[in-house]
């Protein structure tokens, strides 16, 4: 059974039609992986002498333990945006004679594999390992003590998915998560209830007499049962599988009149927003870009870097232009053969797209103009950064999605996707901020910060006088693509 | 109005498409039957050039579809659920396809108006977005919204499989209608042989890509598809 599954798995990340593009994501993200093995490894190799060089009268093995509290609450809260429940389409299996306990039981081992399970162990190990060769700690209790921290790597594992299923039906659905860990910190923080000095006894106990090892056995077991049952449930037709009817909220979009002959594009854009899940989700994400800024701006070392300041400037009056662009035209994909048959011109398809990118841009600095609390250099490097935000990176975004061929499944069929635009995207974004900062930072060095300003503002200034002539050729790309991309919408895979 | 010649598609040396030569004169309503995989599909996508002909072009109206993209104004189709746009209330998606179509509210309302009939009450005013509408509802809204902005050639690729016997019947009517009094060229493609015998003044029956018949209809037409049907033999 569990080799048929795995075959189908197989069969269709292999047969999918945007195989070779996620190919070259997942080699990307091969080296993500390497690089957080290396750091994991690191820091498991370092951990014991670290520790023995700054406390040398304390037990280096305790004072791990105390701080077993923020990686647990850290690993729960990046796992929360990162990982999500392996997806499965079960429907057709439903009608079949497979018992509805394997597939649940599938689904959940599968979980066991990720990524996020077995990066701890690059740590765990070689510290213990080093606890018994150099510290001479029992081996019998630091094996224990080795094995109780993997069982919370897979309760946390469990804990997550039961919050995200929690937590996935609501809107906001970032923020239970962010409030109830940063209470828990708070709360640690402030000392009023010491929580990392209550992990700490616990792990301490399971060292001192392995026995205690039971507790983390037991919580792990009740979580994988609620996962279970909760994941059964949705197993029926009727009740996890069925799409939930929505009632239509109405809103009066005539101001886009004004826009003229692209008014009925820019109203399909801005409910396709509004009423997608998957696109909704990125709208709240705008909030986070915005006020990224107030992490580098708060830190003395950054503030003497103008070249981050254009990094955050770009992030912060572009977020939504990446969200959203890097899917053009992907969003329109379930209807996509409906547009190219229907009476419309492709540019001003294309143009409605650019004006949303444009319009968010301009808004998202003007929300972001408080900056200036930090200085008027950032508030003139945030300017810059819209004007080549709307001048550079736009048409890139726009030139970009001729080349996309991956359909994006705006009513989520597959059961168990609690699947919002996952923070992956964000990778895409990489060169439209890493360009613009190199850039600044290499002209800032060789001559003058106004003159990286200059040029940059000058590059955007550049894009929008020849918006017309880029845009005429961004669409005869989009023709000659059109029955390549036809074709591969109509794939659901 | 639509003239086919030399047409052929083919995926990777597997002809799935060749006709020859086919002329639909204006204001005629034409049917397409043959089995699965006959190429009727196949058809209507070159027709609205959503793939590209192998050899040969179809121009609709002395416009080649491959070559521009001027047969867009008087041409409509619905062809799967894949034309609506889920998201979308049916009013707001009539709307919108007739934005595209140069018809204001004022004319939408107005066409949709002679259509109560045929919604059966289901569709208008029910505050429900087209991807939660059943299969059925969904092609009613698809069909009504081919018909906006005084299009002269409906493209409509099997419009009467998952609707109900009275809306099957109700749309019989709104096709002849179309054909016989507004000179509107009307291609379907149905399995349905009773039903497009009774709309189609003319049928094609295509097999394996070919066309193997061309009849005028009349009262022995579809005991002659029937027979025709029955022999086939799967090779």
């Amino acid at each position: 059974m569990i080799n048929t599954f795995l075959n189908l798995e197989w069969k269709s990340f292999f047969r999918s039609a945007s195989f070779g593009k996620s190919l070259g994501l997942k080699i990307f993200m091969a080296f993500i992986a390497l690089y957080f093995i290396v750091i994991f490894l690191g820091l498991g190799v370092s951990g014991y002498f670290v520790l023995t060089e700054e406390f040398p009268d304390k037990n280096p093995l305790l004072i791990a333990n105390n701080y077993l509290f923020y990686w647990i609450l850290g690993d729960l809260v990046v796992r929360f945006f990162f990982q999500k429940l392996p997806v499965m389409s079960v429907k057709p299996l439903l009608t079949l004679p497979i018992k509805r306990r394997k597939i649940v039981n599938f689904v959940l081992g599968k979980s066991v594999f990720s990524f996020f399970n077995f990066l701890p162990l690059f740590t765990i190990i070689p510290f213990g390992i080093i606890l018994i060769v150099k510290g001479g700690f029992a081996a019998v209790s630091v094996i224990s003590w080795m094995f109780a921290l993997f069982l919370v790597t897979l309760i946390v594992n469990f804990l997550n998915f039961i919050i995200e299923s929690i937590t996935s039906e609501n809107e906001l659905s970032a923020l239970p998560i962010i409030a109830i860990s940063g209470g828990l910190f708070a709360l640690d923080y402030f000392n009023i209830v010491s929580l990392s000095n209550g992990f700490g006894y616990g792990f301490t106990a399971i060292f001192e007499n392995p026995v205690f090892i039971v507790v983390p056995i037991l919580v792990l077991v009740g979580l994988y049962l609620v996962n279970f049952k909760m994941l059964r449930q949705k197993l029926f037709l009727d009740n996890g599988l069925k799409n939930k009817i929505e009632e239509v909220v109405v809103s009066n979009l005539d101001w886009t009149n004004n826009f003229g002959d692209i008014a009925p594009f820019l109203q399909l854009d801005l409910k396709l927003i509004w009423r997608n899940k998957r696109t909704k989700s990125s709208v709240w994400m705008l909030l986070l870009g915005l006020l990224y800024g107030l992490f580098f701006y708060t830190n003395d070392t950054y503030l003497d870097m103008p070249s981050f300041y254009i990094f955050i400037g770009v992030f912060s009056t572009g977020s939504f232009l990446m969200n959203f662009g890097q899917f053009i035209p992907a969003w329109d994909a379930s209807y996509y053969k409906l547009l190219m048959s229907q009476n419309i011109k492709y540019e001003q398809y294309l143009k409605s797209k650019f004006t949303l990118m444009a319009a968010s841009v301009v808004i998202l600095f003007v929300l972001g103009i408080p900056y200036v609390y930090f200085g008027w250099k950032i508030l003139l490097v945030h300017f810059v950064a819209a004007i080549y935000n709307i001048g550079v990176n736009t048409h890139v975004m726009i030139y970009g999605g001729s080349f996309n061929r991956k359909k994006i499944d705006l009513d989520k069929k597959a059961a168990f996707n609690y699947q919002g635009t996952g923070a992956m995207q964000w990778l895409i974004g990489i060169p439209l901020l890493v360009v613009p900062m190199v850039l600044f930072a290499l002209i800032s060095y060789f001559t003058s910060f106004e003159m990286a300003c200059a040029v940059l503002a000058a590059l955007g200034v550049i894009g929008i006088v020849f918006h017309k002539k880029i845009m005429e050729a961004i669409t005869t790309k989009y023709l000659n693509a059109k029955y390549t991309m036809i074709h591969a919408f109509e794939q659901d895979n | 109005m639509i003239k086919t010649s030399n047409l052929s598609k083919k995926y990777s040396g597997n002809q799935v498409l060749n006709i020859e030569s086919l002329e639909i004169p204006k204001g005629q309503s034409f049917g397409l039957v043959g089995n699965n995989g006959a190429g009727k599909t196949t058809y209507f996508s070159l027709l609205l050039d959503l793939i590209q002909p192998t050899t040969g072009f179809i121009i609709n109206n002395e416009v080649q579809v491959n070559a521009s993209e001027a047969w867009k104004p008087f041409t409509s189709s619905f062809i799967d659920e894949s034309f609506l746009i889920g998201y979308l209330t049916p009013e707001e998606y009539f709307y919108f396809i007739g934005e595209l179509r140069g018809q204001n509210r004022a004319d939408v309302n107005a066409l949709l108006l002679q259509f109560k009939d045929f919604f059966h009450d289901e569709i208008l005013g029910k505050r429900k977005y087209l991807r939660d509408l059943s299969k059925g509802n969904q092609k009613k809204v698809g069909i009504v919204a081919a018909l906006i902005g005084h299009p002269e050639v409906i493209i409509l690729d099997e419009p009467f499989a998952n609707l109900d016997p009275t809306t099957q019947i109700r749309l019989k009517g709104i096709i002849k209608n179309l054909a016989e009094t507004k000179g509107v060229t009307v291609l379907i493609s149905s399995h349905d042989l009773l039903h497009v015998t009774d709309v189609c003044e003319r049928i094609v029956v295509l097999e394996k890509g070919v066309i193997v018949k061309d009849l005028e209809t009349n009262a022995a037409t579809l005991k002659e598809l029937e027979a025709h049907f029955s022999e086939i033999v799967l090779v």
